[in-house]
C-alpha cells in the first residue's frame, strides 16, 4: 500500500463529468476495449486451428454441395453458340429453330466431341427429359465425319429425328441458364414444362412421400425412445449411486458396440426364421405359416433405430432428473398429493427440459440416419437420406442429391423454429 | 384448532435402523401435547431428522408405533396424514408461481376455486408477501422463499407442522428475524410444531420444550431455561451454550451437594446432579458467566488461575485462563465500563457458588 490519499484517485470536479476517463485521460471505454482486445485475440488464436479445420473440411464442402443444387453451367459451357442463337427462339411458336441454330450446334458439338464433354451434357439433360443421353451420344459419333456444309436441318434430323421436335430444343433452351430450379423441382416431385411448373404424374412421384415417411418414422422413433427411456432414466436417478452406475453401463453398452454388429444382430433376431419368430412359433402364439414380418420393412427400421438411439434419450433425461431433489415429491405428498399427482404435477414438469433435449437429439439424429434403414429397412423402411446416398454414389445425380439435402436441412431448421416457439430452446437442458 | 385429548403426537418404543446392524433411533418415547413448539436438537447423525421423517411418513419405523391424535399412523400414507412440512431447502415447486405453490395443497383436496384464492391470499398476507403471488420462487430472496414455504405448510390448516432445519440456508441476521416470525405465527394460530435443528440458539429462542438428541437417544427433554441451567449430563451441558469442564473424583456427598477433588488437588463444592457415588469420576460443568473476579470469603469455591488471553467482544470480555490445569477455562466478564485491572499473564483469584457448577457424568 502506498501512502497516497485514496480520494485523489477519484475523478476531479474539473474533468468532464460525461465521459469517464482513466487517470492518463484516455476514455474509459477505449481503454477497456484495448484491454479486452488482447483477451479476444488470445481466444481467437486458440480456436484458430479447429476453425480452419472445420472451414476447410466441413463448411466449404457443404457449401459447394449445396451450390450444386442450383448450379447448371454445363449447357452454356458446352454449347455456348447454340445457347446464344436459341435466346431469340420462342418455343411457343411451335416450330423448330432455323438453320442458324443447327450451324451453331454443329460448331459447338465439334469442340465438345474433341473434348469429350458432349456425353456429360447428354446425361445431365437426361435427368430432365429421357432420350437426351442417347441423342447426344449418337450425334457425337456422327459429327466427327460431318463437314461444316453438311450441318443442315435435314442432316441432323436424319441422324436422330428428335432434333426435329420442338421439345428437344425447348429442353435445351430451358436449361441454358447457369442457375436452375430444376433439381429442386425434381426433389419436390415437380417439373418444368413449357406451360410452367407442375406436379409430376402420380406414378413418378417419390420424394415428397419419402420426406413425409422420414418425418413420420423419425417422430415415431422419438416417441418410442421417450416411452422406453423415461422409466429407465427415472429408475437410474432414483437408485443409489453404485447400482445406478452399473445400470448406466448397460445403457451405454450399445454405444460401445459397432453399429453394424448391432444392426446385424437385429437381423438375426427379427427375420422370419429368426430367434423371435422361432420362439413365438414354439410357444404357439404364432403359426408356422404366419411368421411375423419384422424386418426389411418399417417395423424393422423402428425397432433397430429405437435401440440405437435410446441412449441419446436416456442420458439427457437422467442428467436432468438427477438434479431434481427428492424433497419436491416429498413436499407434494406432505401437502396431500397422491403418488400419481405428485409425479404428474410436480416431478414430470421439471423433467420437461430433459424430454426436450432428448427428443430433439433423437429426432435430429433419426431424420438423417442412413446405415440402419439401409440394412433393415427393406424398400418401405428407407429414409430420404438413403435416396440422397443413392444419387451421390450410384446415379451420380449430385445436383438432385444436393437439392434433397437442402430441403432436408430446411425442414429440420423449420422444425427447430417451431420447436423453439412451442417448447423454447432455453428450456432444453443437457444436465 | 380442535382440542384433542392427550398428545397430538406420541412416539411409543420407536426404533429405526437403515442397515439392520446399527440403530439410528434407540427406543424413542415422546409425547407432544397439542399446540406445543417442540424442537429436536442434536448434532448431525443423532437421529433427529430420522424421527421427523418417520412422523412425516417418508421413513417407516423399524419397531414401535407413532400416534397422531391417538391414532396409529404407521400404515397411513404420507399424503393422508395431513401434516404440513417445511423442508430444508424449502422445496418450493420451481415451475409454479408462489400462488400456485400455495394453492397446490388446496387443489389436491378438491377445494373450490374461490375458496382457494381466499385462503392463498390470507396465507400470503400472514407472511407479509401479499404482492408476490405471481412471482416464481426463483425470483424471491432466500428469506421470502422461506416464508412462502412456511405459508404453504400452513395454508391447508394442518394441526401439526414439521420443520426440518428450515433456516439453515439463511444468513445470520435473516435467520434471527425468521425465528421470531415463526415463533409469532405459532403463538397466533396455536398449531403444533415439531422443529428439527442443530443450532442451539434457534432451539432456545423458539421452543416450548427442547429434546436434545445424541446417538439415537433423547439426552434431555425440558424447557430451554432448564436445559441451560440444569443440564442432566455432560453432553447436554457441552452442547447447549458455552461450558467449562473440570474433571475430578467425588470425595463426599452431602445431600444435594458434593465435594470433588480435581486432578490437580483443588477441592470444589458442586451440585450433585449425575454422579455414581463417592470415589467415582465426574466432570464438573460451569457456565463462563457465573464466574466472578470480585471474590469474597463467603463464596463456596475460590481458586486461582492465570490469565492467558483476553478478547474484547463489546458487551462482554472473554478471558481465557488456566485453572486447575485446564487452559481452556473461559470467564465472561460483563462490560460495565469500569476499568478492571486485568492483564495477560497475571494470576488472579476467581470464585463461584456451588449451585452454579454441576457434577455430571465423567467424559474422557
Amino acid at each position: 500500500m502506498n501512502t497516497q490519499n485514496p480520494a485523489s484517485t477519484d475523478t476531479g470536479p474539473d474533468e468532464n463529468p460525461q465521459v469517464l476517463t482513466t487517470r492518463d485521460g484516455i476514455p474509459l471505454k477505449v481503454s477497456l476495449a484495448r484491454a479486452l482486445r488482447r483477451e479476444k485475440l488470445r481466444a481467437l488464436v486458440l480456436i484458430a486451428p479447429l476453425l480452419l479445420f472445420v472451414l476447410i473440411t466441413f463448411a466449404a464442402p457443404i457449401a459447394d454441395m449445396l451450390f450444386r443444387s442450383v448450379e447448371n453451367g454445363i449447357v452454356s459451357e458446352t454449347l455456348p453458340k447454340t445457347v446464344e442463337v436459341l435466346a431469340t427462339w420462342d418455343p411457343e411458336s411451335g416450330e423448330i429453330p432455323d438453320q442458324a441454330a443447327f450451324t451453331a450446334l454443329y460448331e459447338d458439338l465439334k469442340v465438345a466431341v474433341e473434348e469429350k464433354t458432349h456425353t456429360r451434357l447428354g446425361s445431365r439433360l437426361n435427368y430432365e427429359a429421357s432420350g437426351m443421353s442417347s441423342l447426344f451420344r449418337k450425334t457425337g459419333r456422327r459429327i466427327g465425319r460431318m463437314e461444316p456444309a453438311d450441318a443442315t436441318v435435314e442432316r441432323f434430323i436424319d441422324i436422330d429425328k428428335d432434333w426435329g421436335t420442338v421439345e428437344t430444343w425447348a429442353v435445351l433452351k430451358r436449361y441454358s441458364p447457369t442457375i436452375t430450379p430444376g433439381y429442386f423441382l425434381n426433389a419436390a416431385d415437380m417439373q418444368l414444362t413449357a406451360e410452367g411448373v407442375e406436379m409430376k404424374p402420380e406414378n413418378e412421384r417419390i420424394y415428397l412421400y419419402l420426406f413425409w415417411r422420414t418425418l413420420f418414422l423419425s417422430l415415431t422413433i422419438t416417441s418410442t425412445c421417450l416411452l422406453l427411456g423415461y422409466p429407465v432414466a427415472f429408475l437410474l436417478a432414483a437408485l443409489p449411486a453404485r447400482s445406478a452406475n452399473l445400470l448406466m453401463i448397460l445403457v451405454l453398452l450399445p454405444f460401445w458396440t459397432s453399429l453394424l454388429v448391432r444392426t446385424s444382430a437385429w437381423k438375426v433376431l427379427l427375420q422370419q426364421q429368426g430367434v423371435i419368430n422361432d420362439f413365438l412359433v414354439w410357444t404357439g402364439l404364432v403359426s408356422d405359416a404366419g411368421r411375423l414380418v419384422m424386418i426389411n420393412n418399417q417395423t424393422g427400421t423402428i425397432i433397430a433405430m429405437t435401440h440405437i438411439l435410446l441412449p441419446f434419450m436416456i442420458l439427457p433425461l437422467y442428467s436432468v432428473m438427477k438434479t431434481i431433489s427428492p424433497s419436491y415429491v416429498r413436499a407434494a405428498k406432505s401437502l396431500g398429493a397422491t403418488d400419481w399427482t405428485a409425479f404428474w404435477r410436480v416431478y414430470f414438469p421439471q423433467t420437461v427440459p430433459g424430454i426436450g433435449a432428448g427428443a430433439i437429439l433423437v429426432f435430429i439424429l433419426a431424420i438423417g440416419y442412413y446405415i440402419t434403414p439401409e440394412l433393415v429397412g427393406g424398400t418401405d423402411g428407407i429414409f430420404i437420406s438413403n435416396r440422397i446416398a443413392y444419387h451421390i454414389s450410384t446415379s451420380l445425380n449430385w445436383g438432385l442429391a444436393a437439392a434433397l439435402g437442402v430441403i432436408l436441412l430446411l425442414a429440420v431448421m423449420l422444425l427447430f423454429y417451431v420447436y423453439d416457439k412451442i417448447v423454447g430452446i432455453d428450456n432444453v437442458k443437457l444436465g | 384448532m380442535t382440542e384433542t385429548k392427550g398428545a397430538a403426537v406420541r412416539y411409543e418404543n420407536v426404533q429405526k435402523s437403515y442397515d439392520g446392524e446399527t440403530l439410528v433411533v434407540k427406543n424413542l418415547n415422546l409425547d407432544i401435547p397439542p399446540g406445543e413448539f417442540l424442537t429436536m436438537l442434536g448434532p448431525s447423525g443423532s437421529g433427529k431428522t430420522t424421527c421427523l421423517m418417520m412422523l412425516a411418513g417418508f421413513e417407516p419405523a423399524t419397531h414401535g408405533e407413532i400416534f397422531l391424535n391417538d391414532r396409529p399412523i404407521n400404515n397411513v400414507q404420507p399424503h393422508k396424514r395431513g401434516i404440513g412440512m417445511v423442508f430444508q431447502n424449502y422445496a418450493l415447486f420451481p415451475h409454479m408461481s408462489v400462488a400456485e405453490n400455495l394453492a397446490f395443497p388446496l387443489q389436491v383436496r378438491g377445494m373450490g376455486k374461490a375458496e382457494q384464492e381466499e385462503k392463498v391470499k390470507r396465507a400470503l398476507e400472514m407472511v407479509e408477501l401479499g404482492h408476490f403471488g405471481s412471482r416464481r420462487p426463483a425470483q424471491l430472496s432466500g428469506g421470502q422463499q422461506q416464508r412462502v414455504a412456511v405459508a404453504r405448510a400452513l395454508v391447508f390448516e394442518p394441526e401439526l407442522v414439521l420443520m426440518d432445519e428450515p433456516l439453515g440456508a439463511l444468513d445470520k441476521q435473516l435467520r434471527e428475524q425468521m425465528q421470531y416470525e415463526i415463533k409469532h405465527i405459532h403463538d397466533n394460530i396455536g398449531v403444533t410444531i415439531v422443529y428439527v435443528t442443530h443450532d442451539q440458539t434457534e432451539a432456545l429462542t423458539m421452543s416450548d420444550r427442547v429434546a436434545v438428541f445424541n446417538d439415537g437417544v433423547i439426552q434431555q427433554l425440558s424447557r430451554p431455561d432448564v436445559l441451560y441451567e440444569d443440564p442432566q449430563n455432560s453432553f447436554v451441558a457441552q452442547f447447549i451454550g458455552e461450558n467449562n469442564k473440570l474433571s475430578g473424583t467425588v470425595e463426599s456427598i452431602d445431600g444435594e451437594t458434593c465435594a470433588v477433588r480435581l486432578d490437580d488437588g483443588t477441592m470444589l463444592k458442586a451440585d450433585a446432579v449425575n454422579i455414581d457415588g463417592v470415589g467415582s469420576r465426574t466432570t464438573i460443568s460451569l457456565r463462563p458467566e457465573r464466574v466472578e473476579f470480585d471474590t469474597h470469603d463467603a463464596m463456596d469455591n475460590l481458586v486461582s488461575g492465570q490469565i492467558e488471553e483476553m478478547i474484547y467482544l463489546g458487551d462482554h470480555i472473554r478471558v481465557r485462563m488456566t485453572v486447575a490445569g485446564n487452559n481452556e477455562f473461559v470467564v465472561k466478564v460483563r462490560n460495565r465500563g469500569e476499568k478492571r485491572d486485568l492483564k495477560t499473564g497475571q494470576t488472579v483469584e476467581i470464585g463461584w457458588a456451588a449451585g452454579d457448577c454441576k457434577a455430571l457424568d465423567a467424559v474422557a
